[in-house]
Protein backbone atom coordinates (compact mmCIF):
# COMPACT_ATOMS: atom_id res chain seq x y z
CA UNK A 1 0.00 0.00 0.00
CA UNK A 2 1.80 2.98 -1.03
CA UNK A 3 1.51 6.44 0.30
CA UNK A 4 -0.22 7.92 -3.35
CA UNK A 5 -2.92 5.28 -2.84
CA UNK A 6 -3.59 6.47 0.22
CA UNK A 7 -3.73 9.37 -0.54
CA UNK A 8 -6.40 9.06 -3.56
CA UNK A 9 -8.42 7.15 -1.53
CA UNK A 10 -8.98 10.09 1.21
CA UNK A 11 -9.34 12.48 -1.62
CA UNK A 12 -12.35 10.54 -3.33
CA UNK A 13 -13.73 10.01 0.55
CA UNK A 14 -13.44 14.26 0.80
CA UNK A 15 -15.29 14.19 -2.52
CA UNK A 16 -17.61 11.72 -1.24
CA UNK A 17 -18.16 13.12 1.73
CA UNK A 18 -19.17 16.30 -0.02
CA UNK A 19 -21.69 14.68 -2.14
CA UNK A 20 -23.23 13.33 0.84
CA UNK A 21 -23.21 16.53 3.04
CA UNK A 22 -25.09 18.36 0.26
CA UNK A 23 -27.60 15.24 -0.46
CA UNK A 24 -28.35 16.00 3.17
CA UNK A 25 -29.34 19.26 2.92
CA UNK A 26 -32.30 18.15 0.79
CA UNK A 27 -33.09 14.92 3.08
CA UNK A 28 -32.25 15.50 6.62
CA UNK A 29 -32.83 19.64 6.59
CA UNK A 30 -35.51 19.75 3.98
CA UNK A 31 -36.93 16.33 4.21
CA UNK A 32 -36.91 16.01 0.25
CA UNK A 33 -35.80 12.29 -0.60
CA UNK A 34 -34.03 12.20 -4.03
CA UNK A 35 -32.21 8.98 -5.19
CA UNK A 36 -31.24 11.16 -8.70
CA UNK A 37 -28.18 13.24 -6.81
CA UNK A 38 -25.27 11.79 -9.24
CA UNK A 39 -27.40 13.87 -11.96
CA UNK A 40 -26.25 16.57 -9.98
CA UNK A 41 -22.53 15.44 -9.56
CA UNK A 42 -22.55 14.70 -13.24
CA UNK A 43 -23.68 18.12 -13.96
CA UNK A 44 -20.98 19.41 -12.44
CA UNK A 45 -18.16 17.60 -13.82
CA UNK A 46 -19.33 17.95 -17.23
CA UNK A 47 -19.56 21.30 -16.83
CA UNK A 48 -16.17 22.26 -15.62
CA UNK A 49 -14.75 19.58 -18.00
CA UNK A 50 -16.29 20.95 -20.83
CA UNK A 51 -15.44 24.96 -19.84
CA UNK A 52 -11.49 23.61 -19.31
CA UNK A 53 -11.18 20.98 -22.37
CA UNK A 54 -13.54 22.02 -24.71
CA UNK A 55 -13.43 26.01 -24.48
CA UNK A 56 -9.95 26.13 -22.79
CA UNK A 57 -11.02 28.25 -19.98
CA UNK A 58 -8.53 28.24 -17.01
CA UNK A 59 -9.69 26.18 -13.80
CA UNK A 60 -10.30 29.09 -11.44
CA UNK A 61 -12.31 30.04 -13.95
CA UNK A 62 -14.87 27.01 -14.69
CA UNK A 63 -15.18 26.17 -10.80
CA UNK A 64 -17.42 29.12 -9.99
CA UNK A 65 -19.07 28.61 -13.32
CA UNK A 66 -19.48 25.08 -13.00
CA UNK A 67 -20.83 25.53 -9.60
CA UNK A 68 -22.93 28.48 -10.83
CA UNK A 69 -24.87 26.02 -13.69
CA UNK A 70 -24.91 23.40 -10.97
CA UNK A 71 -26.80 25.52 -8.50
CA UNK A 72 -29.00 26.50 -11.99
CA UNK A 73 -30.02 22.88 -12.36
CA UNK A 74 -30.58 22.17 -8.80
CA UNK A 75 -33.01 25.28 -8.72
CA UNK A 76 -34.69 24.36 -11.96
CA UNK A 77 -34.76 20.44 -11.39
CA UNK A 78 -36.08 21.47 -7.61
CA UNK A 79 -39.28 22.92 -9.60
CA UNK A 80 -41.13 19.71 -10.11
CA UNK A 81 -40.98 18.65 -5.70
CA UNK A 82 -43.30 21.54 -5.22
CA UNK A 83 -45.60 19.77 -7.08
CA UNK A 84 -44.55 15.63 -6.58
CA UNK A 85 -44.21 14.35 -3.42
CA UNK A 86 -43.18 11.16 -0.98
CA UNK A 87 -42.56 8.53 -3.25
CA UNK A 88 -43.33 9.84 -6.07
CA UNK A 89 -41.14 12.51 -5.39
CA UNK A 90 -38.41 9.99 -5.38
CA UNK A 91 -39.34 8.24 -8.36
CA UNK A 92 -39.46 11.88 -10.11
CA UNK A 93 -35.56 12.16 -9.25
CA UNK A 94 -35.01 8.76 -10.26
CA UNK A 95 -35.96 9.79 -13.95
CA UNK A 96 -34.08 12.54 -13.86
CA UNK A 97 -31.09 10.82 -13.30
CA UNK A 98 -31.96 8.39 -16.31
CA UNK A 99 -32.87 11.53 -18.76
CA UNK A 100 -29.65 13.31 -17.54
CA UNK A 101 -27.64 10.47 -18.08
CA UNK A 102 -28.92 9.69 -21.73
CA UNK A 103 -28.04 13.32 -22.61
CA UNK A 104 -24.59 12.77 -22.05
CA UNK A 105 -24.97 9.19 -24.10
CA UNK A 106 -26.48 10.39 -26.97
CA UNK A 107 -25.31 13.89 -27.64
CA UNK A 108 -21.73 14.05 -29.34
CA UNK A 109 -21.58 17.44 -27.72
CA UNK A 110 -20.94 15.55 -24.68
CA UNK A 111 -18.53 13.19 -26.39
CA UNK A 112 -21.05 10.21 -26.22
CA UNK A 113 -20.06 6.79 -24.64
CA UNK A 114 -16.39 8.02 -24.73
CA UNK A 115 -16.87 10.77 -22.22
CA UNK A 116 -14.91 13.71 -22.38
CA UNK A 117 -10.52 13.05 -21.80
CA UNK A 118 -7.38 15.40 -20.92
CA UNK A 119 -9.06 16.72 -18.23
CA UNK A 120 -6.20 19.22 -16.42
CA UNK A 121 -5.47 18.89 -12.91
CA UNK A 122 -5.69 22.93 -11.37
CA UNK A 123 -2.16 24.75 -10.95
CA UNK A 124 -1.85 26.82 -7.54
CA UNK A 125 1.33 29.75 -8.23
CA UNK A 126 2.74 27.41 -11.05
CA UNK A 127 2.57 24.23 -9.49
CA UNK A 128 0.29 21.46 -10.96
CA UNK A 129 -1.52 20.12 -7.85
CA UNK A 130 -0.50 16.46 -7.39
CA UNK A 131 -1.51 13.54 -5.45
CA UNK A 132 -0.50 15.55 -1.94
CA UNK A 133 -1.74 18.83 -3.40
CA UNK A 134 -5.11 17.77 -4.89
CA UNK A 135 -5.84 15.88 -1.68
CA UNK A 136 -5.61 19.28 0.69
CA UNK A 137 -7.01 21.07 -1.88
CA UNK A 138 -9.87 18.65 -1.55
CA UNK A 139 -9.72 17.99 2.43
CA UNK A 140 -9.77 22.40 2.16
CA UNK A 141 -12.92 22.16 0.42
CA UNK A 142 -14.44 19.42 2.68
CA UNK A 143 -13.70 22.53 5.82
CA UNK A 144 -15.08 24.93 3.69
CA UNK A 145 -18.28 22.72 3.63
CA UNK A 146 -18.60 21.55 6.82
CA UNK A 147 -18.64 25.07 7.96
CA UNK A 148 -21.14 26.28 5.63
CA UNK A 149 -23.29 23.78 6.53
CA UNK A 150 -22.99 24.72 10.18
CA UNK A 151 -23.22 28.18 9.18
CA UNK A 152 -27.14 27.13 7.59
CA UNK A 153 -28.11 24.80 10.65
CA UNK A 154 -27.53 27.49 12.76
CA UNK A 155 -28.81 29.94 10.78
CA UNK A 156 -32.79 31.11 10.53
CA UNK A 157 -32.42 29.05 7.56
CA UNK A 158 -32.76 26.09 9.43
CA UNK A 159 -35.78 26.73 11.01
CA UNK A 160 -37.47 27.15 7.67
CA UNK A 161 -36.42 23.65 6.32
CA UNK A 162 -36.88 21.85 9.85
CA UNK A 163 -40.35 22.99 9.22
CA UNK A 164 -41.24 21.97 5.81
CA UNK A 165 -39.54 18.39 6.95
CA UNK A 166 -41.83 18.17 10.25
CA UNK A 167 -44.85 19.39 8.64
CA UNK A 168 -45.51 20.94 5.75
CA UNK A 169 -49.02 22.41 6.58
CA UNK A 170 -48.14 23.38 9.63
CA UNK A 171 -45.05 25.10 8.19
CA UNK A 172 -47.08 27.08 5.53
CA UNK A 173 -49.61 27.78 8.68
CA UNK A 174 -47.36 29.97 10.61
CA UNK A 175 -45.75 31.78 7.49
CA UNK A 176 -42.87 29.73 6.08
CA UNK A 177 -42.88 29.89 2.50
CA UNK A 178 -42.36 26.18 1.60
CA UNK A 179 -42.01 26.74 -1.95
CA UNK A 180 -39.22 28.55 -1.11
CA UNK A 181 -37.39 26.94 1.12
CA UNK A 182 -37.53 23.72 -0.69
CA UNK A 183 -35.97 25.35 -3.79
CA UNK A 184 -33.39 26.94 -1.38
CA UNK A 185 -32.53 23.08 -0.38
CA UNK A 186 -32.57 22.08 -4.10
CA UNK A 187 -30.38 25.00 -5.02
CA UNK A 188 -27.91 24.64 -2.14
CA UNK A 189 -27.72 20.83 -2.46
CA UNK A 190 -26.99 21.11 -6.73
CA UNK A 191 -24.62 23.72 -6.00
CA UNK A 192 -22.65 21.86 -3.54
CA UNK A 193 -22.62 18.74 -5.84
CA UNK A 194 -21.64 20.19 -8.61
CA UNK A 195 -18.58 21.24 -6.55
CA UNK A 196 -18.01 17.37 -5.69
CA UNK A 197 -18.55 16.82 -9.48
CA UNK A 198 -15.69 19.19 -10.68
CA UNK A 199 -13.17 17.89 -7.98
CA UNK A 200 -14.21 14.33 -9.26
CA UNK A 201 -14.16 15.24 -13.17
CA UNK A 202 -10.11 17.12 -12.60
CA UNK A 203 -9.28 14.19 -9.76
CA UNK A 204 -10.10 11.74 -12.54
CA UNK A 205 -8.55 13.79 -15.67
CA UNK A 206 -11.60 11.52 -17.67
CA UNK A 207 -15.23 11.44 -17.30
CA UNK A 208 -17.81 8.75 -18.87
CA UNK A 209 -21.60 9.14 -18.38
CA UNK A 210 -22.17 6.17 -16.73
CA UNK A 211 -19.73 7.47 -13.69
CA UNK A 212 -23.12 9.39 -12.81
CA UNK A 213 -25.71 7.09 -13.38
CA UNK A 214 -28.50 5.82 -11.08
CA UNK A 215 -25.88 3.39 -8.69
CA UNK A 216 -24.10 5.66 -7.88
CA UNK A 217 -27.18 7.95 -6.59
CA UNK A 218 -28.56 4.49 -5.15
CA UNK A 219 -25.03 4.95 -2.87
CA UNK A 220 -24.69 8.45 -2.14
CA UNK A 221 -28.11 7.72 -0.40
CA UNK A 222 -26.66 4.91 1.25
CA UNK A 223 -24.31 7.25 2.93
CA UNK A 224 -26.39 9.49 4.28
CA UNK A 225 -28.84 6.91 5.82
CA UNK A 226 -26.08 4.85 6.94
CA UNK A 227 -24.20 7.50 9.07
CA UNK A 228 -27.61 9.52 10.50
CA UNK A 229 -29.46 11.54 9.15
CA UNK A 230 -29.75 15.25 9.73
CA UNK A 231 -26.47 15.44 11.61
CA UNK A 232 -23.26 16.72 9.71
CA UNK A 233 -20.72 14.45 10.99
CA UNK A 234 -23.22 10.95 9.87
CA UNK A 235 -22.73 11.60 6.45
CA UNK A 236 -19.28 12.06 6.22
CA UNK A 237 -18.69 8.90 8.49
CA UNK A 238 -20.77 6.78 6.02
CA UNK A 239 -19.19 8.40 3.26
CA UNK A 240 -15.82 7.60 4.69
CA UNK A 241 -17.09 4.19 5.74
CA UNK A 242 -18.55 3.21 2.19
CA UNK A 243 -16.02 4.06 0.18
CA UNK A 244 -13.73 2.56 2.02
CA UNK A 245 -15.54 -0.60 2.91
CA UNK A 246 -14.69 -1.64 -0.69
CA UNK A 247 -10.81 -1.22 -0.33
CA UNK A 248 -10.84 -3.52 2.48
CA UNK A 249 -12.90 -6.25 1.21
CA UNK A 250 -10.47 -6.48 -1.67
CA UNK A 251 -9.02 -9.81 0.12
CA UNK A 252 -12.69 -11.39 -0.50
CA UNK A 253 -12.46 -10.41 -3.96
CA UNK A 254 -14.90 -12.70 -5.35
CA UNK A 255 -17.40 -12.22 -2.86
CA UNK A 256 -17.21 -7.58 -2.05
CA UNK A 257 -20.33 -6.84 -3.34
CA UNK A 258 -22.17 -9.50 -2.11
CA UNK A 259 -20.52 -8.59 1.81
CA UNK A 260 -21.08 -4.83 0.81
CA UNK A 261 -24.50 -5.64 0.23
CA UNK A 262 -24.79 -7.94 3.53
CA UNK A 263 -23.55 -5.05 6.00
CA UNK A 264 -25.62 -2.27 4.77
CA UNK A 265 -28.51 -4.30 5.02
CA UNK A 266 -27.43 -5.45 8.81
CA UNK A 267 -26.42 -2.30 9.67
CA UNK A 268 -29.67 -1.00 8.42
CA UNK A 269 -31.83 -3.83 10.64
CA UNK A 270 -29.51 -3.06 13.70
CA UNK A 271 -29.15 0.94 13.32
CA UNK A 272 -31.93 2.40 11.86
CA UNK A 273 -31.73 5.72 12.39
CA UNK A 274 -27.85 5.60 11.46
CA UNK A 275 -23.93 5.44 13.20
CA UNK A 276 -24.96 8.81 14.35
CA UNK A 277 -28.22 9.59 14.70
CA UNK A 278 -30.68 9.33 17.56
CA UNK A 279 -29.88 6.00 18.75
CA UNK A 280 -26.83 5.32 17.13
CA UNK A 281 -24.16 3.43 18.65
CA UNK A 282 -21.42 5.47 17.06
CA UNK A 283 -23.18 8.58 18.80
CA UNK A 284 -23.16 7.03 22.22
CA UNK A 285 -19.12 6.41 22.16
CA UNK A 286 -19.22 9.89 21.37
CA UNK A 287 -22.06 11.69 23.88
CA UNK A 288 -20.22 9.40 26.74
CA UNK B 1 -45.80 -2.98 -40.18
CA UNK B 2 -48.20 -1.63 -37.20
CA UNK B 3 -49.29 -4.74 -36.88
CA UNK B 4 -46.00 -5.92 -36.19
CA UNK B 5 -45.30 -3.20 -33.24
CA UNK B 6 -48.78 -3.63 -31.91
CA UNK B 7 -48.33 -7.07 -31.58
CA UNK B 8 -44.47 -6.52 -30.00
CA UNK B 9 -46.26 -3.92 -28.21
CA UNK B 10 -48.76 -6.66 -26.64
CA UNK B 11 -45.70 -8.73 -25.58
CA UNK B 12 -43.90 -6.32 -24.18
CA UNK B 13 -46.41 -5.03 -22.36
CA UNK B 14 -47.57 -8.90 -21.28
CA UNK B 15 -44.09 -9.01 -18.96
CA UNK B 16 -43.89 -4.73 -17.57
CA UNK B 17 -47.39 -5.94 -16.25
CA UNK B 18 -46.38 -8.98 -14.80
CA UNK B 19 -43.94 -7.62 -12.81
CA UNK B 20 -45.69 -4.00 -11.96
CA UNK B 21 -48.97 -6.05 -10.87
CA UNK B 22 -46.20 -7.82 -8.42
CA UNK B 23 -45.21 -4.53 -7.58
CA UNK B 24 -48.51 -2.80 -7.06
CA UNK B 25 -49.83 -5.39 -4.37
CA UNK B 26 -46.20 -5.52 -2.17
CA UNK B 27 -46.66 -1.10 -2.34
CA UNK B 28 -50.46 -1.02 -1.99
CA UNK B 29 -50.06 -2.88 1.50
CA UNK B 30 -46.98 -1.62 2.77
CA UNK B 31 -46.35 1.58 1.19
CA UNK B 32 -42.59 0.15 0.65
CA UNK B 33 -40.37 1.24 -2.39
CA UNK B 34 -39.41 -2.46 -2.72
CA UNK B 35 -36.49 -2.29 -5.14
CA UNK B 36 -35.59 -5.85 -4.23
CA UNK B 37 -38.52 -6.90 -6.37
CA UNK B 38 -36.29 -7.25 -8.86
CA UNK B 39 -34.11 -9.71 -7.66
CA UNK B 40 -36.50 -11.87 -7.11
CA UNK B 41 -37.66 -11.81 -10.39
CA UNK B 42 -33.81 -12.21 -11.66
CA UNK B 43 -34.14 -15.30 -9.54
CA UNK B 44 -37.72 -16.53 -10.62
CA UNK B 45 -35.46 -16.64 -14.51
CA UNK B 46 -32.31 -18.62 -12.80
CA UNK B 47 -34.81 -20.83 -11.26
CA UNK B 48 -36.87 -21.30 -14.32
CA UNK B 49 -33.27 -22.16 -16.36
CA UNK B 50 -32.22 -24.48 -13.49
CA UNK B 51 -35.80 -26.62 -13.15
CA UNK B 52 -36.54 -26.75 -16.86
CA UNK B 53 -32.57 -28.24 -17.29
CA UNK B 54 -33.71 -31.11 -14.40
CA UNK B 55 -37.56 -31.66 -15.42
CA UNK B 56 -37.53 -30.62 -19.49
CA UNK B 57 -40.86 -29.43 -18.56
CA UNK B 58 -41.51 -25.65 -19.01
CA UNK B 59 -44.89 -25.77 -17.12
CA UNK B 60 -43.68 -27.59 -14.05
CA UNK B 61 -40.68 -25.61 -13.97
CA UNK B 62 -42.23 -22.55 -14.65
CA UNK B 63 -44.60 -22.60 -11.83
CA UNK B 64 -42.66 -24.51 -9.55
CA UNK B 65 -39.94 -21.56 -9.82
CA UNK B 66 -42.36 -18.53 -9.62
CA UNK B 67 -43.58 -20.19 -6.02
CA UNK B 68 -40.12 -20.85 -5.07
CA UNK B 69 -39.82 -16.75 -5.67
CA UNK B 70 -43.08 -16.14 -3.71
CA UNK B 71 -41.46 -17.84 -0.60
CA UNK B 72 -38.61 -15.87 -1.37
CA UNK B 73 -40.57 -13.12 -1.49
CA UNK B 74 -41.91 -13.93 1.74
CA UNK B 75 -38.59 -14.49 3.32
CA UNK B 76 -37.76 -10.90 2.79
CA UNK B 77 -40.93 -9.50 4.30
CA UNK B 78 -40.26 -11.89 7.34
CA UNK B 79 -36.55 -11.52 7.66
CA UNK B 80 -36.35 -7.76 6.65
CA UNK B 81 -39.03 -5.15 6.26
CA UNK B 82 -41.05 -6.87 9.39
CA UNK B 83 -38.13 -5.30 11.76
CA UNK B 84 -38.22 -2.24 10.15
CA UNK B 85 -41.86 -0.41 9.15
CA UNK B 86 -42.38 1.57 12.15
CA UNK B 87 -38.80 3.33 10.85
CA UNK B 88 -38.78 6.53 8.55
CA UNK B 89 -39.72 5.26 5.07
CA UNK B 90 -35.68 6.03 3.81
CA UNK B 91 -34.94 2.58 6.30
CA UNK B 92 -36.47 -0.02 4.16
CA UNK B 93 -35.93 1.23 1.16
CA UNK B 94 -31.96 1.35 2.06
CA UNK B 95 -32.08 -2.31 3.30
CA UNK B 96 -34.32 -2.91 -0.28
CA UNK B 97 -31.26 -1.47 -2.23
CA UNK B 98 -28.70 -3.51 -0.19
CA UNK B 99 -31.01 -6.54 -0.53
CA UNK B 100 -30.80 -6.26 -4.09
CA UNK B 101 -27.22 -5.76 -4.65
CA UNK B 102 -26.36 -8.94 -2.06
CA UNK B 103 -28.56 -10.88 -3.98
CA UNK B 104 -27.34 -10.24 -7.49
CA UNK B 105 -24.49 -10.89 -6.46
CA UNK B 106 -25.21 -14.41 -5.01
CA UNK B 107 -26.86 -15.19 -7.61
CA UNK B 108 -23.61 -15.08 -9.83
CA UNK B 109 -21.36 -16.56 -7.43
CA UNK B 110 -24.27 -19.60 -7.79
CA UNK B 111 -24.95 -19.63 -11.39
CA UNK B 112 -21.83 -17.96 -12.82
CA UNK B 113 -21.57 -14.53 -14.49
CA UNK B 114 -22.54 -15.57 -18.24
CA UNK B 115 -25.65 -15.20 -19.62
CA UNK B 116 -27.05 -18.72 -20.54
CA UNK B 117 -29.82 -19.30 -23.37
CA UNK B 118 -33.30 -20.40 -22.27
CA UNK B 119 -34.43 -21.91 -25.25
CA UNK B 120 -37.87 -23.12 -24.91
CA UNK B 121 -39.37 -25.73 -27.69
CA UNK B 122 -42.98 -24.83 -27.77
CA UNK B 123 -46.05 -26.73 -29.16
CA UNK B 124 -47.47 -23.56 -30.63
CA UNK B 125 -46.67 -22.80 -34.43
CA UNK B 126 -45.47 -19.41 -35.13
CA UNK B 127 -47.98 -17.67 -37.25
CA UNK B 128 -46.43 -15.91 -40.44
CA UNK B 129 -48.06 -13.94 -43.00
CA UNK B 130 -47.01 -11.69 -45.10
CA UNK B 131 -46.33 -8.36 -43.20
CA UNK B 132 -46.84 -9.84 -39.57
CA UNK B 133 -44.96 -12.51 -38.08
CA UNK B 134 -46.21 -13.97 -34.32
CA UNK B 135 -43.96 -16.28 -32.86
CA UNK B 136 -44.63 -19.05 -30.46
CA UNK B 137 -43.03 -17.71 -28.07
CA UNK B 138 -45.08 -14.73 -27.61
CA UNK B 139 -48.61 -16.30 -27.99
CA UNK B 140 -47.00 -18.20 -25.17
CA UNK B 141 -46.36 -15.45 -23.00
CA UNK B 142 -49.80 -13.40 -23.87
CA UNK B 143 -51.19 -16.73 -22.91
CA UNK B 144 -50.05 -16.72 -19.47
CA UNK B 145 -50.14 -13.02 -18.67
CA UNK B 146 -53.91 -13.45 -19.28
CA UNK B 147 -54.41 -16.49 -17.27
CA UNK B 148 -52.70 -14.55 -14.55
CA UNK B 149 -54.54 -11.55 -14.63
CA UNK B 150 -57.51 -13.35 -14.99
CA UNK B 151 -56.57 -15.52 -11.77
CA UNK B 152 -55.29 -12.87 -9.51
CA UNK B 153 -58.83 -11.05 -10.55
CA UNK B 154 -61.03 -13.61 -9.78
CA UNK B 155 -58.29 -13.81 -6.27
CA UNK B 156 -58.81 -10.19 -6.10
CA UNK B 157 -62.57 -9.74 -5.95
CA UNK B 158 -63.90 -13.33 -5.02
CA UNK B 159 -61.95 -14.94 -2.04
CA UNK B 160 -61.87 -13.82 1.47
CA UNK B 161 -57.92 -13.47 0.83
CA UNK B 162 -57.77 -10.94 -1.65
CA UNK B 163 -60.78 -9.14 0.08
CA UNK B 164 -58.39 -8.73 3.28
CA UNK B 165 -55.97 -7.77 1.06
CA UNK B 166 -57.78 -4.82 -0.21
CA UNK B 167 -58.84 -4.07 2.98
CA UNK B 168 -55.12 -4.08 4.01
CA UNK B 169 -53.88 -1.87 1.22
CA UNK B 170 -57.06 0.64 2.60
CA UNK B 171 -55.73 0.84 6.21
CA UNK B 172 -54.00 -1.70 7.94
CA UNK B 173 -54.63 -0.87 11.01
CA UNK B 174 -58.07 -0.49 10.73
CA UNK B 175 -57.89 -3.71 9.01
CA UNK B 176 -55.97 -5.51 12.19
CA UNK B 177 -58.38 -3.93 14.68
CA UNK B 178 -61.40 -5.62 12.72
CA UNK B 179 -60.20 -8.88 13.38
CA UNK B 180 -58.30 -9.59 10.17
CA UNK B 181 -55.21 -11.58 10.55
CA UNK B 182 -52.87 -8.77 9.20
CA UNK B 183 -49.30 -10.78 9.63
CA UNK B 184 -50.96 -13.83 7.65
CA UNK B 185 -52.81 -11.25 4.62
CA UNK B 186 -49.08 -9.39 4.45
CA UNK B 187 -47.75 -12.38 3.47
CA UNK B 188 -49.98 -13.17 1.31
CA UNK B 189 -49.72 -10.35 -0.55
CA UNK B 190 -45.54 -10.49 -0.76
CA UNK B 191 -46.32 -14.00 -2.16
CA UNK B 192 -48.71 -13.44 -4.68
CA UNK B 193 -46.43 -10.20 -5.76
CA UNK B 194 -43.10 -12.44 -5.92
CA UNK B 195 -44.93 -15.13 -8.07
CA UNK B 196 -45.93 -12.90 -10.56
CA UNK B 197 -42.41 -11.62 -10.57
CA UNK B 198 -40.59 -14.89 -10.94
CA UNK B 199 -43.52 -15.76 -13.67
CA UNK B 200 -42.20 -12.60 -15.29
CA UNK B 201 -38.32 -13.93 -14.60
CA UNK B 202 -38.83 -17.46 -16.81
CA UNK B 203 -40.93 -15.17 -19.54
CA UNK B 204 -38.48 -12.73 -20.10
CA UNK B 205 -35.44 -15.18 -19.90
CA UNK B 206 -37.67 -17.18 -22.45
CA UNK B 207 -38.49 -14.17 -25.07
CA UNK B 208 -34.87 -12.70 -24.55
CA UNK B 209 -33.28 -16.55 -25.06
CA UNK B 210 -30.64 -15.59 -22.28
CA UNK B 211 -31.22 -15.36 -18.42
CA UNK B 212 -27.83 -13.80 -16.47
CA UNK B 213 -27.75 -12.74 -12.58
CA UNK B 214 -27.87 -8.97 -13.06
CA UNK B 215 -30.89 -8.89 -15.70
CA UNK B 216 -33.06 -7.01 -12.73
CA UNK B 217 -31.48 -4.01 -12.94
CA UNK B 218 -33.51 -2.34 -15.25
CA UNK B 219 -36.35 -3.64 -14.31
CA UNK B 220 -35.36 -1.98 -10.48
CA UNK B 221 -36.40 0.61 -11.59
CA UNK B 222 -38.82 0.62 -14.66
CA UNK B 223 -41.19 -0.97 -13.00
CA UNK B 224 -41.87 1.80 -10.44
CA UNK B 225 -42.48 3.56 -13.94
CA UNK B 226 -45.43 1.40 -14.59
CA UNK B 227 -46.54 1.59 -10.94
CA UNK B 228 -46.17 5.34 -10.96
CA UNK B 229 -47.63 5.53 -14.30
CA UNK B 230 -51.09 3.58 -13.17
CA UNK B 231 -51.49 4.85 -9.98
CA UNK B 232 -49.38 3.81 -6.61
CA UNK B 233 -50.98 0.84 -5.20
CA UNK B 234 -53.37 0.85 -8.11
CA UNK B 235 -53.89 -2.86 -9.57
CA UNK B 236 -56.03 -1.96 -12.79
CA UNK B 237 -54.03 1.58 -13.25
CA UNK B 238 -50.72 -0.88 -13.46
CA UNK B 239 -52.29 -3.22 -16.03
CA UNK B 240 -53.11 -0.11 -18.09
CA UNK B 241 -49.88 1.51 -17.48
CA UNK B 242 -47.79 -1.65 -19.07
CA UNK B 243 -49.29 -1.57 -21.85
CA UNK B 244 -49.05 1.71 -22.82
CA UNK B 245 -45.47 2.34 -22.08
CA UNK B 246 -44.32 -1.08 -24.12
CA UNK B 247 -47.04 0.19 -26.95
CA UNK B 248 -45.31 4.10 -26.39
CA UNK B 249 -41.78 2.16 -26.59
CA UNK B 250 -41.78 -0.22 -29.13
CA UNK B 251 -43.70 2.92 -31.13
CA UNK B 252 -41.23 5.60 -30.59
CA UNK B 253 -38.39 3.25 -31.02
CA UNK B 254 -39.22 1.98 -34.50
CA UNK B 255 -39.79 6.08 -35.21
CA UNK B 256 -36.30 6.65 -36.71
CA UNK B 257 -36.22 10.68 -35.60
CA UNK B 258 -36.68 9.85 -32.23
CA UNK B 259 -33.65 10.61 -30.10
CA UNK B 260 -33.50 9.32 -26.72
CA UNK B 261 -33.20 5.78 -25.41
CA UNK B 262 -36.16 3.39 -24.52
CA UNK B 263 -35.40 4.31 -20.56
CA UNK B 264 -35.66 7.48 -21.46
CA UNK B 265 -38.94 7.39 -22.88
CA UNK B 266 -40.47 6.14 -20.19
CA UNK B 267 -38.65 8.40 -17.45
CA UNK B 268 -40.11 11.65 -19.68
CA UNK B 269 -43.47 9.85 -19.63
CA UNK B 270 -43.39 9.49 -16.12
CA UNK B 271 -42.33 13.01 -14.93
CA UNK B 272 -44.22 14.65 -17.34
CA UNK B 273 -47.56 12.72 -16.01
CA UNK B 274 -46.27 13.61 -12.57
CA UNK B 275 -46.55 17.56 -13.35
CA UNK B 276 -49.92 16.90 -14.77
CA UNK B 277 -51.40 14.61 -12.75
CA UNK B 278 -49.30 13.84 -9.79
CA UNK B 279 -51.64 10.67 -8.71
CA UNK B 280 -50.87 8.43 -11.94
CA UNK B 281 -53.66 7.50 -14.43
CA UNK B 282 -55.98 6.07 -12.04
CA UNK B 283 -54.50 7.30 -8.45
CA UNK B 284 -56.76 8.73 -5.75
CA UNK B 285 -56.00 12.23 -5.35
CA UNK B 286 -54.82 11.47 -1.61
CA UNK B 287 -53.15 8.62 -0.63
Amino acid sequence: MTLDYLLTLMTFCGIYSILALSLNILIGYAGQVSLGHAAFFGIGAYASAIFTVKLGFSYWVSLPLSILITAFFGFLLGLPSLRVKHDFLVLATIGMNFVVVSLFNYISFFGGPYGIVGIPRPSLFGHTLMTIGYFLYTLLWVILVILFVRYLTKKYVRYGFEAIKEDEWAAESIGVSVPRFKIYAFTIAGALAGLAGNLWAHQMGAIFPDNFSFPVSISILTMVVLGGIGTIIGPIVGAVLLTILPEILRFVQDYRMFIYGVIVVLLMLYQPSGLLGKKGILRRLVTR
Amino acid sequence: MFLQNLTNSLVLGSVYVLIAVGLTLVYGILRILHIAHAGIYAFGALMGLTLYKLTGNILVSMILSAALSGFLGILVYRYFYRKVLSESRIVPLVISIGLFVAMQDLYRLIWGPYKEAFSVNFNIPDIVTENLIITGDQIFIVLVTIISLVALYFIMNKTKWGKALKACADDLQMTGALGINIERTVMLGFFMGSFLAGLAGVLVGIYDNSVYPTMGEVPSYKAFVVVVLGGFGSLKGAVVAGFILAGAETFLVAWKGFLLPRDAIAFIAMILLLMFKPSGIFGRETG
